[in-house]
Formats: C-alpha cells, sequence, structure tokens
C-alpha cells in the first residue's frame, strides 16, 4: 500500500494489530487478552529459563524427526505414484482420505500403543505432513514434460538414475511446495501431539501456566511458537520461489 | 484381461482389501494387547450402530463443527474476498491471516478453556480457529488472482463494478474458494475432535476416551473409524455441491 | 513498381478513432508509447502491426478505454475517450471467455451486463454465433471448444452488442496456423459484411497485408507510428490466388525489411 507515496510494507500492518491489542489489553476488555506490551515482557522473561528451553527442545527434536520421516518416505511414495498408474489408483484414494480425516482422532490411538512420550508426538507430526508431501511430489512428476522422460528413457537410463537424476529435480517446484505445506502441518501435528499428550514439553507448560491462570505466560509462549512457525513457513517459502525455474520449461 | 486388472475399481477395492487383511493380520499377531483386528472393530461398529449407541452421540460433536464451520465460512470468505479487491482491507488483513495460517493456533485451546469455560463456546471457538485462517487465506488469493483479461472483458463491456464482481470474480474464484472450505472443513473436524479430547469428553471424543479408559478397544477403533469415514463423506459431498451451483461446466462433463 | 505508388489516397476518409499525442508510461518509469497520434478511417480494418515492445497492445488498450494515457486524447466520432464505452467492443488475445459459462451466455454476456432482458439477449447472440459459424454448439462450455471455435465465441460476443469500433487484440495468436488462415478468411467477410471499424493488432506481417486495408507500422524505442500502408491487393481473386499475388508477396517483403533491423 502506499500512504503519501510511500510504500509501506505489507508485515508492518502487523505493527497496527499490535497497537490494537496492547489498547484491547489496557482497557481490560476480555480476560483473554492481556496487554501486547505485559506479554512481550513475560516473553524475555520465561524465554531464558531451562524449563522452557527443555520444552523448546523436545518440540523441536519431535518437529525434526517427524518432518524427516515424513519428508523421507512421503518423496519416493510420491513418485512412484506419479510413475506407475496401478499403484497410483491403489495409494491416491488413502492419501486423499488422510489428507482431509480428523488425524486428532488418531491419536488416542497412538497413545494407547506408543504410550504418553515424545514417540507418540513423533508419529502425530509425521501423520500430520506425509500426506500433502506424497501428494505433492506425486503432482510434480505427473507434471514433468513428457518430452524429458523420454528423453531419459531413450538415453537408458535405470529407475534409481531416472528418480536421483531427472524425476526428483523436474518435480522440485512441487516437491518443495509439498515440503513446506508438509512443515506448516507438522508444525501443527507436533502441537497438537503435545497437548494431547500433555505431560512433555510445551504440553506440559501449558497445563501449568492454564491450572494457575497465567494468561501472559501463556500468550508468550505462543508467541514464541508462532514466530518459529512463521519463520520456517516463510524460510521454505523463499526456497520454494528460488527453484521455480525448474518448472519453467513445462509448456 | 490387464485391462481388467488395472481399471481403478479393480485396485481401489484390491487395496482396500490387502489394507483390511493387513490390519487383520497386526490385530492376530496382536502387535499390541490394545490393538483390536479388523473384523474385531467392524463387528463393534456394526454393535454399535444397531443399537444406537454411536448415532446418538454425533449430535453431541456436530452441533460446535456445523456452527463453527458456517460462522468461519461466512466471515472468512467475506475477509478474503474484500482483501482480493480492495488494496487496504488487503495491507491490513494479508499479513494478520498469513501468520495465523501457519501459526498452530491448536495452542490457544488451553487459553479458549481458560477464558469461555468447558462449554459449546469454547468448542465452537476451537473450529473456527482451526477453520478461518485457510478459508481466508483461500478466497483471498482466489480473488487477487483473477485472470486480469476477464476483469478487462467485464470493463469493456461496461460491466459495472458489482456486475464484474458478481457476474465474473466470484464465479472465477469459486474453485478455489471451495478448495479452501474443504480445507477448512476438514481442519474443523480436527478442532472439533481435538476440543471433544482436550476441552471436556463429549459426543464422538467421549466415545473414544470412554472405551479407551475400560479397554475396550474395538469399540474405541470403531468410534475412530467411524468419524474418518464420516468426515471424508462430509468433504465429498461438499466437494458435489460446488459443482452443482457453481460450475454447470464441470458438471456436465462428469 | 512499389507497392506504395499502387496505393490511392483515399480522398478525406471520415474517422471513426482519432489518437492525439498520446504518451502512455507506465509505473516504473517504462515509456509504452510517446507522443503518437494516428487516425482510424471508418469502416476500415486497419492493423497495427509491430515487432514486440512497440505498444500496440497498450495502444489498443488505451483507445478500448482500459488504460488511461498519461498524456494525449483518444476521440471516438470526434468524442473523448474516459473510459470503455457501448460504440467499442474489444477481442482478446486469449479470448477472456467465462469457463463456467456456455456458448449462448457467453456471447450474450455484453448484452446481459447491459441489462438487455434474456430471450432477447439469446436471440441476438444466437444470431452471431451462427454467423461466426458456430450453430449448434450454443450450449457447450469452452473447454470443449478448440481454440479457434472459443475465438469465434469471443468475436461473437464482440458483434452481438453491435460496437462500431471492434478491437482485436492479436486475435489468432493463440490459435495454429490451419486454423488461423480459416479465420482471417472468415474475418474479411465479416469486414465486408459489417459496417464496422477494426483495429486490428497482430505481429505477423502476412495476416496484416491479407486482412486490411491499412497497416499502421509501430516501431519501438522510441515508439511511434513509422508509416501507414494501404496494401492494395485485389480482392475479387480467391484467398489462394491472393496469397500468390506478387503484389501481396512484394508488401509483405518490403514490411520485413523495414522490420528486420528491429528483431533481435
Amino acid at each position: 500500500m502506499n500512504i503519501f507515496g510511500i510504500k509501506i510494507p505489507m508485515m508492518a500492518s502487523l505493527l497496527i494489530w499490535a497497537v490494537v491489542w496492547e489498547i484491547v489489553g489496557q482497557l481490560e476488555l476480555s480476560i483473554l487478552l492481556p496487554p501486547f506490551s505485559h506479554i512481550i515482557i513475560r516473553l524475555f522473561e520465561i524465554v531464558p529459563t531451562a524449563t522452557f528451553f527443555s520444552a523448546f527442545w523436545i518440540t523441536a527434536k519431535c518437529f525434526l524427526i517427524g518432518t524427516g520421516i515424513a519428508i523421507i518416505v512421503g518423496i519416493p511414495v510420491g513418485v512412484l505414484m506419479g510413475r506407475s498408474i496401478v499403484i497410483d489408483r491403489m495409494l491416491l484414494p488413502w492419501v486423499n482420505m488422510f489428507l482431509s480425516a480428523p488425524l486428532t482422532a488418531l491419536v488416542p490411538v497412538l497413545m494407547t500403543l506408543f504410550g504418553f512420550g515424545t514417540k507418540t508426538i513423533i508419529l502425530t507430526t509425521v501423520l500430520f505432513a506425509v500426506w500433502i508431501i506424497v501428494l505433492d511430489a506425486r503432482a510434480g512428476v505427473k507434471n514433468i514434460t513428457p518430452s524429458l522422460i523420454e528423453m531419459t528413457k531413450s538415453f537408458q537410463a535405470n529407475f534409481w538414475q531416472a528418480f536421483t537424476m531427472v524425476y526428483v529435480w523436474a518435480a522440485l517446484p512441487e516437491i518443495l511446495a509439498g515440503i513446506r505445506l508438509g512443515c506448516i502441518r507438522s508444525v501443527k501435528g507436533v502441537i497438537i501431539g503435545q497437548l494431547l499428550v500433555s505431560v512433555v514439553g510445551f504440553g506440559r507448560l501449558f497445563e501449568l501456566y492454564s491450572a494457575n491462570f497465567l494468561m501472559e505466560h501463556m500468550w508468550a509462549l505462543l508467541f514464541v511458537l508462532f514466530f518459529f512457525a512463521f519463520l520456517i513457513a516463510e524460510g521454505l517459502g523463499i526456497l520454494e520461489r528460488k527453484f521455480e525455474y525448474y518448472a519453467a520449461s513445462r509448456g | 484381461m490387464s485391462t481388467f486388472f488395472k481399471h481403478p475399481l479393480t485396485l481401489r477395492l484390491l487395496s482396500v482389501l490387502i489394507a483390511a487383511g493387513f490390519w487383520e493380520y497386526l490385530g492376530r499377531i496382536p502387535i499390541s494387547p490394545a490393538f483390536p483386528t479388523f473384523l474385531q472393530t467392524m463387528s463393534a461398529l456394526g454393535g454399535m450402530l444397531a443399537d444406537g449407541s454411536m448415532v446418538s452421540v454425533y449430535p453431541a460433536t456436530f452441533q460446535p463443527l456445523l456452527i463453527g464451520l458456517i460462522i468461519s465460512s461466512v466471515f472468512g470468505i467475506f475477509c478474503g474476498v474484500l482483501m482480493g479487491l480492495n488494496v487496504k482491507a488487503e495491507w491490513f488483513g494479508a499479513p494478520l491471516f498469513i501468520v495465523l495460517q501457519s501459526a498452530p493456533l491448536a495452542a490457544l485451546i488451553p487459553l479458549l478453556t481458560f477464558a469461555y469455560g468447558i462449554g459449546l463456546t469454547s468448542k465452537i471457538l476451537t473450529v473456527c480457529i482451526m477453520a478461518t485462517p485457510v478459508i481466508v487465506l483461500n478466497a483471498y488469493s482466489a480473488v487477487r488472482h483473477t485472470p486480469t483479461s476477464m476483469i478487462e472483458m467485464g470493463q469493456s463491456y461496461l460491466g459495472s463494478n458489482l456486475q464484474i464482481i458478481m457476474k465474473i470474480i466470484i464465479p472465477a474464484a469459486s474453485p478455489v474458494i471451495y478448495a479452501g472450505l474443504r480445507l477448512g472443513a476438514a481442519m474443523g473436524f480436527i478442532g472439533a475432535i481435538l476440543a471433544e479430547l482436550l476441552i471436556t469428553p463429549t459426543g464422538i471424543g467421549d466415545l473414544i476416551t470412554y472405551n479407551q479408559s475400560i479397554a475396550e478397544y474395538d469399540k474405541m477403533y470403531a468410534a475412530i473409524f467411524s468419524i474418518m469415514a464420516f468426515a471424508v463423506l462430509f468433504i465429498e459431498i461438499l466437494e458435489r455441491t460446488e459443482y452443482m451451483f457453481f460450475r454447470p461446466d464441470k458438471r456436465v462433463t462428469q | 513498381m512499389s507497392a506504395l505508388a499502387e496505393a490511392v489516397p483515399v480522398e478525406n476518409p471520415e474517422i471513426a478513432v482519432s489518437v492525439n499525442d498520446v504518451t502512455k508510461i507506465y509505473p516504473g518509469g517504462v515509456e509504452a508509447l510517446n507522443d503518437m497520434t494516428i487516425q482510424f478511417p471508418k469502416g476500415e480494418l486497419t492493423s497495427l502491426l509491430g515487432p514486440s515492445g512497440c505498444g500496440k497492445t497498450t495502444l489498443l488498450k488505451i483507445i478500448a478505454g482500459l488504460l488511461k494515457p498519461t498524456s494525449g486524447t483518444v476521440t471516438v466520432n470526434g468524442i473523448p475517450v474516459t473510459g470503455p464505452g457501448r460504440e467499442r467492443a474489444f477481442v482478446f488475445q486469449d479470448f477472456a471467455l467465462m469457463p463456467w459459462a456456455s456458448v449462448l451466455r457467453n456471447a450474450a454476456f455484453g448484452l446481459e451486463l447491459q441489462g438487455v432482458a434474456k430471450s432477447e439477449r439469446h436471440a441476438i447472440a444466437e444470431k452471431y454465433i451462427e454467423a461466426v459459424g458456430l450453430k449448434g454448439y450454443e450450449n457447450l462450455y469452452p473447454h470443449e471448444l478448440s481454440g479457434g471455435m472459443r475465438q469465434r465465441v469471443g468475436l461473437a460476443r464482440a458483434l452481438a452488442v453491435n460496437a462500431e469500433v471492434l478491437l482485436m487484440d492479436e486475435p489468432f495468436s493463440a490459435v495454429d496456423e490451419q486454423t488461423r488462415r480459416k479465420f482471417q478468411e472468415d474475418l474479411l467477410q465479416v469486414v465486408a459484411d459489417e459496417q464496422k471499424t477494426f483495429i486490428f493488432v497482430t505481429h505477423s506481417i502476412e495476416e496484416a497485408v491479407y486482412v486490411s486495408q491499412s497497416i499502421a507500422l509501430l516501431l519501438p524505442r522510441p515508439s511511434r507510428v513509422s508509416e501507414i500502408i494501404r496494401p492494395d491487393i485485389r480482392r475479387d481473386i480467391s484467398p489462394d490466388a491472393i496469397r500468390r499475388d506478387p503484389v501481396y508477396l512484394d508488401i509483405v517483403e518490403r514490411i520485413w525489411q523495414g522490420l528486420r533491423t528491429y528483431v533481435e
């Protein structure tokens, strides 16, 4: 937007929202919204503590392992589906189903099978992330120009060569989009998992704060989470735009 | 013969059979005492459907879900379309929803419970915070990316702003808006179940946690199976309504 | 003997569209048009021909009222253009058909926006759908048509509003070569039948020479009208004979010689 001929960056509007929040908080309109400034002060108070750090570390570990598994499993499955009609037709209904199914209903199952610990949280993360990664890798491979695939065949590449040298690269724009969306989902998964398990990581902190009515602490925690979630999403978005030209040769 | 084996329906049936068989096998090993077989789960499902214990819990799950989805859809589409049409609204709103879209908003649930108690309001709001961002952002980007030539066409044939919005921009955006509604509905289901597991056990969430607590795992699995099947069906129906109301071109070729 | 010498100047032709000293600078400083002046005689097809970057589409959109010139004026029948108007209809390069609307609704859409009653606008649209050779396709949807047929719907839509001036922005560029030739022949028929002024943007020399009564040759950097050519080729012979006519070929060659230095 332009004001008096000066281009104001989009993200600047977040500052206005912060000011509105501060005013609402100062007027004590809702117990849900303590003043913005108090939350920021609280944030600097709790972030250096050991409890926070260990909770953050558990969350980061679960997120990284879960997303890693989802990527390592998701991309090859997606590429296979893109290349083989039989596999595609057998797996696609499941992928679509899990993409729109309420995965939270499965977390109790994971808890009964794997206990109330990081294992369940990691698996929840995988469940949230993997389907979109599969679907996008599949779409990417399906979008590869036919002549590129024919070129690969005409030079007698075996499947492994074709997979590592052509398919993954030619489908990279979609694969990266899948990874980005997968990461956004796995951030949600890792938090939902912790909320339901509620004895480790941030889940335990949430319990602690809400049991003691510490609204400012809760928001401070949320701000940290939102900040990292946004950072991950935007970072991957930038990466994705860098490789957009891999799809440029498609008609 | 090979065309029969490659037919989509054959393969779909085959994959369902393989999955069910695999489930049955895992249940019979058994991998865990808390893991019922496929057949046990299905018979529990049949029993719960027959004695009405399953059907009776659905209204409780559905109430916050539907109210929440309706609020999120109306509010979300309105905000999204407004942001797509108006530069000021875009500048003001888009960053907020971009942040909210990537944020794990489920973490707000303890706050909502804290502020609004354990009743219906908290559950409706849970559905709303999960569903709204994706609906807003889809509507926004769909409207924002209406093909320029289509809008120029409306202008050159002297369409009023209202005509261009109603006859060109909204129908052109409708597939992506609908995609947002589908994603929003999926997130809404996630939120509704999460609320039932986290805030107070009611509806299908109660059925899951209760049967879990008394170790009736076949019934627990049956409840989970039913809500997942139900969600998929619900979203499928939503998709059909789009073809019916907005895109006659897709309906004809179906 | 050159083609130009054969060209007979028309005595005071009536002017339909007049572009006076139009300059267009896009936000960011790109100068698309620089002090352009050009006139389009009534009832004729005038081509705007030139290499990419010469501002021909910009000029057409300014005439259509879709873009505002930075300075200068455009008048249609002596009345200054301030925006789109009923006396002008636009044919789009990418057809700009609504995928969710049938051929009939697409063709009648200009009238629908004017508030013409349904039965009336459908009757008019049907007439023009038939005129462009799509009778029987009324209830199909754009994705069921070939590119050439889609552009015929775009043309029917433009004809249906009965505008005096038709603005065509590279209408055949997204159409394959064979279809394109047939389309050009049909266009000549439409020009003969309808007493309308056509302004036709193209980057194909052959197309411009074949369909136009006059060609405005536009050159880039700075964009300007380099010359107006009236390809006085015979119209009483068959289309194939025209394409082999030495006069036709000479004009094509001469324009190419003028343009070749501007092609990268």
